[in-house]
């Protein structure tokens, strides 16, 4: 399988009251479960069901994923910049593995 | 499997099981999609029967998606987004995939506005329903339709 890499767009700096717009994207196959093999088998779903954002530790924004969420999953969403901080990223695989992207902001 | 009979060999009783097999086989080749009633089934499961009304949620989807595997889904809900009011959960259904769920959304005031897109995928032509959960308990959603003319269910 492919690398897995979480791939995220923050803007480095933003003035106090800004609302900026975050762009998340995690390379993952999204394997429905009805899918089949080049030998006819149904691959078993695995999907990253759930991504969330934390913003200085508090939970911000978070997305329940179906497996009708295309592969690769991109989700942009806004945030209104108050202070400066980091951003944790962490992506939820089906069986309860974690992708986690890191990203600091400076609010002027 | 072998289909080497011959003629005489296929008796009524025989021809009668391919003939079965045939019609099961055609009923199960295709997954079996949501439809409308899941939808709003969904919907008012969500909404606790309550029901949504309509104007604040702003769709921003193509007419016309080619392809099924990822078609971009993006909505806009009208709000202050302040610790009064909120939007808490945007769910985004769709009545024409194997189940209606896509993704829900869960928003905090410090989102500052409430919007945001993701890629879906589509099985068919079909209908988005975008519900968004206010912070007081009521509900607004949009609905629209999306042209796909190839599938993204793999398979």
């Amino acid at each position: 399988m492919a690398k897995i890499k979480p791939r995220v767009k923050v803007p480095k700096k933003a003035d106090a009251g800004e609302v900026i717009t975050i762009k998340a994207l995690i390379s993952h196959p999204m394997h429905t479960g009805r899918a089949k093999d080049k030998k006819g088998e149904l691959i078993p779903r695995k999907i990253i069901n759930e991504f969330r954002v934390t913003f200085n530790g508090q939970q911000v924004f978070n997305v329940m994923m179906e497996p009708a969420v295309s592969a690769n999953p991109f989700v942009s969403f806004p945030f209104k910049a108050s202070e400066s901080g980091t951003f944790d990223f962490t992506w939820v695989e089906d069986g309860g593995k974690e992708f986690t992207a890191s990203k600091e902001m400076t609010v002027s | 499997m072998k289909y080497n009979l011959k003629l005489e060999d296929i008796s009524r009783r025989k021809a009668l099981g391919l003939l079965g097999g045939a019609v099961a086989m055609s009923a199960f080749a295709g997954p079996v999609l949501a439809d409308a009633a899941a939808v709003s089934g969904k919907i008012n499961e969500l909404t606790g029967g309550a029901g949504a009304s309509e104007g604040a949620v702003t769709l921003d989807i193509p007419e016309i998606a080619e392809n099924g595997n990822a078609v971009k889904v993006g909505f806009e809900v009208d709000s202050p987004m302040t610790d009064a009011d909120y939007v808490k959960a945007v769910h985004v259904l769709a009545d024409g995939n194997p189940t209606p769920d896509v993704a829900s959304f869960n928003f905090t005031p410090a989102n500052g506005a409430c919007g945001a897109t993701t890629r879906m995928r589509l099985a068919k032509t079909q209908n988005i329903t975008v519900l968004a959960e206010m912070s007081d308990g009521s509900f607004q959603q949009a609905t629209g339709k999306i042209k796909v003319t190839i599938g993204g269910c793999g398979g």
